[in-house]
């Protein structure tokens, strides 16, 4: 295989994993779009949805029936799980300094990962995760994987229809006003908790499908699972420019084609530290991200 | 702001205070010593007590970047790896002599800090959190790649121990993580007693209103940051010597959140908070092993249920203080003279 080919090869199982990485990176950019919080239990939102279609895939077999129906199952499970996290734990923290809201946040994170390992039905062993056989298709060279295929389907599809919401439904306008000024959207007469908690849903229910995809391409499912490729797309949403939906696709897939060519052709190894290094350049050279825009201090 | 002609006196009750804190200190480490030395203390409580003071000094240092700057980090556990290592490295490879090699164990982490520090704190939001959290793993991934310096996976065995004598170690142990506490706390509360202090403590009340009093929001950050960085080392170091064996899994992220939850519990900004639940936790934990698997559960239900009902904590911002007590004396001496 030549170079090209190789190189071909990787831009596809980057484009891949970066759909994914985009599915994530939405849920953390809109939260902190709309209420300014980094929302660190999201990757376990993941997880979760996660363990959802494993449920729904191991008592019902793979066909794509069930795939379609443990989508639909995870992701309204895991919107519910979002919207009863933001109203229990970060609603009454609105006002309070934000230390106090990034604390409940990594501390509702620990607390699902290692709940969900002390829970007899998730445990703290790796399961496989029921997915297709792998059957390749091979298009000028390169090899395509059919659950590569669903990715891109399931990724493309998701993000058409969120765009569809946020720019052309009511209360899509609604979102992109609350998070523009909370408190004139307020005097307008949106009604803000409302839209924050569909925020919340919206966010938590891509990450569940994001889980699904994620465990099809690495059949496994684990508690901790969803902290690499939260932190990762942490990363992709900065890049982009947190807070930014496009922005937030963008640099996902731009996070996994850098890890995939970096696995492919530098080392392995340093895959995971690649995602630290771009935070570390994206921070010392455009702060604001791709498609942020630079924000003046408002008192 | 206190009357002017206060001032010629001020600096006399100050000494008396802090050589009535000195002797307490002197106090509470003669008797424990000697109690521990005695055997009136085991040798398992000992150990105990010597954890529970290393733990206390890596949650001051939390506390002063997260607690009085206000900037959440979730690494403070790959700072202590990094005190912990270069420290074994130091007195293992350069046989350097052990004060030095744990001050200079403090000095590596602290260039570290400000690595870390410097792109961070160059722009607004809550970027340290994660950039920190993302550092305490890497720094992991490092230690196990770096296998000539750092052993490894397999950890670095063989570190020199404070003292070898079976009778006398407990003791020697805790003796020299007590004096790095007294250091520690005395550190840092003069540091939050001074200048720089009171301009680090206005960067968490208001970084806007701080930045148009012209303190330089950036400056302090930076400086909150080293500090904090450079005990966390010593707190490293400590451990190094302490246990005599380093393995980058004992520095994992539940490790960083331990220390979170000693500052959070104790309260945000309060030293004698730190101090209390430091020892009161390490102790628990050790009580309570048998929940290994539920304390990761309890723990951050505890963080959540903390920030939601009582966010000051035990302690809020209050501190102990013995020129606190003997003011309060004098006053109801006087009466009301006094006001």
């Amino acid at each position: 295989m030549g170079f090209t080919q190789e190189f071909l090869q990787q831009l596809v199982n980057g484009l891949a994993l970066g759909s994914i990485y985009a599915l994530i990176a939405l849920g953390y950019t809109m939260v902190y779009g709309i209420i300014k919080l980094i929302n660190f239990a999201h990757c376990d939102v993941m997880m979760l949805g996660a363990f959802a279609g494993f449920f729904v895939l191991s008592a019902y077999g793979v066909t794509p029936v069930t795939f379609l129906l443990s989508f639909i199952v995870a992701m309204l499970i895991c919107a519910i799980i979002g919207v009863v996290m933001e109203r229990t734990c970060y609603k009454p923290l609105r006002n309070a300094p934000r230390i106090n809201a990034l604390i409940t946040a990594i501390g509702l994170s620990f607390f699902i990962e290692n709940g969900a390992r002390v829970l007899p039905v998730i445990g703290p062993n790796p399961r496989q995760f029921p997915t297709f056989s792998n059957v390749n298709y091979n298009i000028i060279g390169v090899n395509i994987s059919q659950v590569q295929i669903l990715i891109f389907l399931v990724s493309i599809g998701l993000m058409l229809l969120l765009n569809y919401i946020v720019l052309y439904t009511k209360i899509g306008k609604a979102m992109r006003a609350v998070s523009f000024d909370r408190n004139a959207a307020f005097l307008m007469g949106i009604n803000v908790n409302r839209v924050i908690s569909f925020t919340f849903a919206i966010g938590s229910a891509l990450a569940a499908a994001a889980g699904i995809l994620f465990s099809s391409a690495y059949p496994q499912v684990e508690p901790y699972m969803g902290v690499m490729p939260g932190l990762k797309a942490f990363v992709a949403a900065v890049l982009g420019g947190i807070g930014s939906i496009p922005g937030a696709m963008v640099g996902g897939i731009i996070m996994g084609v850098a890890e995939t060519l970096t696995k492919g052709f530098i080392s392995s190894e340093l895959a995971d530290a690649i995602a630290f290094g771009i935070l570390i350049i994206i921070l010392v050279v455009k702060p604001s991200g791709i498609f942020g825009e630079k924000e003046s201090e408002k008192v | 702001m206190k009357d002017n002609h206060m001032k010629g006196t001020a600096s006399n009750p100050k000494i008396k205070n802090i050589l009535i804190l000195a002797g307490i200190s002197l106090l509470i480490l003669a008797v424990t010593s000697v109690l521990i030395y005695r055997g009136d203390i085991d040798e398992y409580t000992a150990q105990i007590l010597t954890l529970g003071g290393i733990n206390v000094i890596i949650s001051l240092s939390l506390n002063l970047i997260s607690g009085f700057t206000g900037q959440l980090a979730l690494g403070q556990a790959g700072f202590m790896a990094i005190g912990a290592y270069s420290t074994a490295i130091f007195v293992m490879q350069l046989h350097l002599p052990m004060a030095p090699a744990i001050v200079i164990g403090g000095l590596v982490t602290a260039l570290f800090g400000l690595l870390i520090g410097f792109p961070t704190f160059r722009l607004k939001g809550d970027y340290l959190a994660i950039v920190t959290l993302g550092f305490g793993e890497i720094i992991r991934v490092i230690m196990i790649n770096m296998e000539s310096l750092t052993g490894g996976a397999a950890g670095l065995k063989g570190i020199p121990p404070f003292s070898e004598d079976y009778t006398w170690g407990p003791m020697v142990s805790f003796i020299w993580v007590y004096v790095f506490i007294v250091l520690t706390i005395f550190l840092v509360s003069n540091l939050i007693k001074s200048s720089p202090g009171r301009a680090i403590i206005s960067v968490r009340e208001d970084e806007i209103a701080a930045n148009a009093m012209g303190v330089n929001v950036f400056y302090y950050k930076m400086f909150s940051f080293t500090v904090s960085a450079f005990i966390a080392g010593i707190g490293g170091g400590l451990y190094a010597l302490f246990f005599g064996y380093l393995n980058p899994t004992m520095f994992n992220f539940m490790k960083s959140m331990d220390f979170v939850v000693i500052v959070v519990l104790g309260g945000m900004g309060s030293i004698t908070g730190t101090v209390i639940t430091g020892f009161a936790l390490t102790y628990l934990q050790e009580f309570l092993r048998i929940l290994q698997d539920y304390r990761l559960v309890i723990y951050p239900l505890v963080l959540i249920l903390i920030m939601l009902f009582k966010p000051s904590g035990l302690m809020g911002t209050k501190e102990f203080s013995v020129g606190a007590i003997f003011q309060k004396k004098k006053n109801t001496l006087k009466g009301g003279e006094a006001q």
